[in-house]
């Protein structure tokens, strides 16, 4: 028997349950049950966000220009891009205008996330679902070069360098402590690599794991440290000096220097590593096309990297904005954070009560009662939890609608709405992508696609690293050092009632917070999250989120093996942390908080 | 390359002698409770096999902690996980997931009892049955008590883990708890911050495979080798300081020469870390050199201690000596009452300390 949902998914439940509990190589705890068939293909998914720390209701009453320090905690794997996104809406409340000089540095700080972010989630969170590490270690050194060299000039591709790789790690795996490769799904047929291409992954994985702590020394040197590093409301906390007094603590000819050498280091890695690795592997999984869920009907951005400061209009925005429903990519909607009837939350199926649970509510008017009970046919107790009821409640995680749409939001998301905009930028690299496997244009809508996605993007973002770079040194020639606005600073020169709304591209998707500030205090905060939207559970209407729709009609090669399941699902870079909203215990004091 | 090195040789490399080696186990035996043949089982099992087990583990986190450790420049995070520990469960990183990452525990609990260091990023949430933090369809506090059972010592990573940290602030919806408030019959060592600098992330793990003890503590349980001075001691902004040179205002003529952030409300003066020396990222920077003062995040509590941007009223300049000294006093007075459950680590720091020829004093409480 199968249900068929608004969104155009047919869901049936009668086959055999699979629990997969805790889905790691992901930030914080998430739990996911699917059925599949006798076939073993996934017939019916569930996904659950399994954590809920409360991090807006501790916010409330607070100072809003502390609020970036918290909101920042929501998530150190995208570390700092709660805190810009904080620090705008803020910006926004108090019509706070920051320098140009700020907005390049913070644009650099976020594209420097972007691109780190990327490239951990591709190397350490998301290679082992593509790459077997056993199978490398049959692989000739000789032949791995041979393949290496033939895909990239990237200098560490000696059959020495990769013999000398191979021989750790036959020591490593012969001294029977497998570490973190312990017990992973090593010789499934889903792995689909030639020995010398794992060889050369697994060496990837290793330089990657060197090479990303230097990306991160542009947080540590606009922001102090990394991860979490320093903000400030009407600009950057790090002053420019570049020759006067005291200049050698301050952002000077000597730090430029530093963060220019990285973005040179990083555009080489995503140039002659990332992208060509995506390209090799992706042509050994090219007819491995599942996942595309939601990704080909509705996608949402927010769009981000301002060029010019203050200005968060989309024309003026680097990454695109806007709305794609039901896969019509000739039309696309404008996006409006503040209007009351587009971004909506429902709790229906979500661990939290509403007074009628068939409606949403606007984040700066929504409600955070939370209610966790297990639905009627779950199975186990509700601290023991065996299977979960998907016709009740069954995730902390709300269910956020765009004009009722459930939406897919993230890399892929972006590159879609920039592709159906016609811009270069974004259209050629996919179809450059899509020609070198020849593949057609549906084919973006996959794993594979979200996986490709994220890479070409974090090229993107090196180079235009560079051009805020070469602006932030451009205006400091031109005499401009000016880093903060503080006109502002004293909280008695605001008004007694304001609200604002920031947003932002994170590297898993779009962002925004509300805020609302009452007599210089927060009077409330919300957050909508990336993978609020991608996690979230059924609506009302029956809608499935992106997680769910792209689990469906997955062939898994061995069902005990949750390979094809985690593929899937690291290709969003799901981040638990930060989709869980506010919360309170029952019986407490904080039972009965309403965020509104 | 040292892949299949044992922990015996790697600490014998690092000039550990036999005997220190061997009342180590013993005295680590002791502390768990295994008595004598537990010892001369650790002794064997560290000799013949194997890197030090050890298990990570998440609760309410952001995961800021595991990704300082990544960041950690020496070593590399590469070798630390490939040639010096074995990390077979981490919830970050670990290829497997469900019912195999499940397994690993049950297998590391049988192998390895009381042989295996849990590392613990993140804190368990007490109230709705635990059930803001679900693990495995269970409370996380289970599993994380569970685990604790078995370990040799256990590792509170981070602000979190150590005091309770941003979820814990007030009003602390969850009940988020730090974990020496549920598990109180172990060794626990706190690497507080938010995140903890990655090299003394790292440092604080080699330290117990180099030297083959666990390194010295303070009455808080945190390695005074790190957390013993304030960033406001060896911050090379302390002259400006001293001299009454202050930024007034963001970005203004004193904060390009790089005065003193004390009066934009810098907790330098009260906080107990390692960063103005250390420094973040390899050395690259640290928040006061990067124009942000420090907001304390190593300390307990120091969510609830702002608004960040106001100034320490109970520091005063040209005074601070004296009265940061008694605020980290009392600081420590009223969580040393708390420390009855460190008897065991004491044991075990003061005998190893004296065997392997310390020459710092004895124990701090």
């Amino acid at each position: 028997m199968g249900t068929q949902t608004p969104n155009g998914f047919n869901l049936d439940n009668s086959g055999t349950r699979i629990v997969v509990d805790p889905v790691t190589r992901i930030e914080g705890h998430m739990r996911v049950e699917v059925n599949v068939d006798s076939n073993n293909v996934i017939r019916n998914a569930v996904s659950t966000g399994t954590m809920w720390r409360g991090i807006e209701v501790i916010l409330r009453n607070r100072d809003p220009r502390d609020a970036w320090a918290f909101t920042e905690r929501i998530c150190g794997v995208c570390t700092g891009t709660h805190a810009l996104t904080s620090v705008r809406a803020v910006e926004d409340a108090l019509h706070i205008a920051i320098p140009e000089n700020a907005n390049s540095i913070r644009n650099l700080m976020q594209l420097a996330l972007q691109v780190h972010d990327h490239i951990v989630h591709f190397y350490h969170l998301h290679a082992l679902d593509w790459v077997d590490v056993v199978s490398a270690l049959s692989a000739d050194p000789k032949a791995t070069s041979t393949l290496a060299q033939s895909i990239s000039s990237w200098p560490l591709s000696s059959p020495g360098y990769f013999k000398d790789l191979q021989t750790r790690l036959k020591k490593f795996v012969d001294s029977g402590q497998l570490g973190p490769f312990k017990n992973g799904y090593w010789g499934s047929k889903a792995y689909r690599l030639p020995p010398e291409a794992n060889l050369m992954a697994v060496a990837h994985y290793l330089e990657a794991l060197d090479f990303q702590k230097d990306i991160v020394k542009i947080h540590t040197i606009f922001g102090g440290k990394n991860p979490h590093p320093n903000w400030l409301v009407g600009g950057v906390p790090c002053p420019i000096n570049v020759d006067g007094v005291g200049s050698v603590g301050a952002l000077n000819m000597e730090r430029l220097n530093y963060v220019t050498e990285i973005i040179d280091r990083l555009i080489e890695f995503n140039d002659l590593v990332y992208l060509p690795d995506i390209a090799a592997i992706g042509s050994f999984y090219k007819d491995w096309l599942y996942g595309g869920g939601l990704s080909g009907k509705s996608v949402l951005a927010y769009g981000d990297i301002p060029e010019n400061a203050n200005d968060y209009t989309p024309g003026n925005l680097s990454l695109p904005q806007g709305a794609i429903i039901n896969g019509n990519l000739s039309e696309i909607f404008p996006v409006d954070h503040r209007d009351p009837t587009e971004i909506q939350e429902f709790v229906s199926h979500s661990w939290y009560k509403y007074g009628d649970e068939s409606k949403g509510l606007h984040p700066w008017d929504g409600v955070t009662d939370p209610h966790y009970e297990l639905g009627p046919n779950a199975k186990g107790t509700k601290t023991n939890i065996v299977e979960l009821d998907e016709g009740g409640k069954y995730s902390w995680i709300k269910a956020p609608r765009w004009k009722g749409h459930a939406m897919e939001v993230g890399p892929l998301a972006r590159w879609v709405v920039g592709y159906a905009q016609n811009k270069a930028e974004f259209k050629d690299p996919v179809d450059k992508f899509l020609k070198d496997l020849g593949l057609p244009l549906p084919a973006l809508f996959s794993t594979l696609g979200r996986t490709a996605a994220r890479a070409l993007e974090s090229q993107w973002a090196g180079y235009k690293m560079r051009h805020f770079q070469q602006k932030l040194i451009a205006r400091i020639k031109a005499g401009d050092s000016s880093t903060a606005n503080t006109e502002k600073w004293d909280p008695k020169t605001w008004p007694s009632e304001v609200k604002g709304v920031g947003f932002t591209e994170a590297p898993r998707g779009a962002l925004a917070h509300w805020i609302k500030i009452k007599d210089g205090k927060i009077d409330n905060y919300q957050c909508v999250v990336p993978t609020t939207w991608n996690g979230s559970p059924r609506d009302p209407q029956g809608n499935i989120g992106a997680f769910e729709a792209s689990l469906m009609d997955t062939p898994m090669a061995d069902p005990n093996q949750p390979l094809e399941i985690l593929r899937t699902i690291h290709s969003f870079d799901p981040c638990l942390a930060c989709s869980t909203h506010v919360m309170g215990p029952d019986g407490q004091e904080m039972a009965k908080v309403q965020v509104r | 390359m040292a892949a299949t090195e044992t922990f015996y040789d790697v600490i014998r490399r690092q000039g550990v002698t036999r005997r220190s080696f061997v009342k180590f186990c013993s005295l680590t035996a002791a502390s768990m409770g295994l008595g004598a043949t537990g010892a001369v089982d650790m002794a064997q099992a560290l000799e013949t096999n194997e890197r030090v087990p050890v298990i990570w583990m998440h609760g309410l986190e952001c995961t800021c902690c595991s990704e300082s450790f990544i960041r950690s420049a020496h070593p590399l995070v590469k070798d630390v996980v490939l040639s010096m520990i074995s990390l077979d469960y981490d919830d970050t990183l670990m290829a497997a997931a469900g019912h195999q990452a499940e397994a690993i525990l049950e297998e590391t609990k049988a192998k390895y009892k009381g042989k295996y260091i849990l590392a613990v990023e993140g804190n368990p949430p007490l109230n709705e049955g635990g059930m803001f933090c679900i693990d495995g369809g269970k409370p996380f506090v289970e599993k994380l008590k569970w685990m604790a059972e078995d370990a040799m010592a256990i590792i509170a990573w981070g602000a979190c883990a150590s005091w309770g940290c941003v979820q814990a602030a007030k009003p602390n919806p969850t009940q988020a708890t730090p974990i020496d408030k549920v598990i109180t019959n172990k060794p626990i060592i706190k690497v507080p911050g938010c995140p903890p600098i990655a090299e003394v992330m790292t440092g604080v793990v080699t330290f117990i495979t180099t030297f083959g003890r666990l390194p010295e503590l303070d009455r808080q349980g945190r390695p005074k080798m790190f957390y013993s001075q304030r960033i406001h001691d060896k911050c090379y902004r302390r002259p400006h300081f001293d001299a009454g040179q202050f930024v007034e205002e963001w970005d203004d003529e004193g904060a390009r020469k790089g005065y003193c952030l004390y009066k934009m409300g810098c907790k330098g003066p009260t906080t107990y870390n390692a960063c103005s020396t250390v420094r973040w990222n390899n050395g690259v920077s640290f928040p006061i050199q990067s124009g942000h003062g420090c907001i304390g995040c190593s300390e307990d509590g120091f969510w609830d201690k702002g608004p960040f941007y106001e100034r320490l009223s109970n520091i005063h300049p040209f005074g601070v000596e004296a009265n940061a000294d008694k605020i980290g006093f009392a600081v420590a007075g009223t969580v040393g009452v708390a420390v009855a459950a460190h008897a065991g680590i004491t044991a075990v720091k003061r005998i190893t300390t004296k065997g392997s020829g310390s020459t710092d004093g004895g124990p701090p409480a």
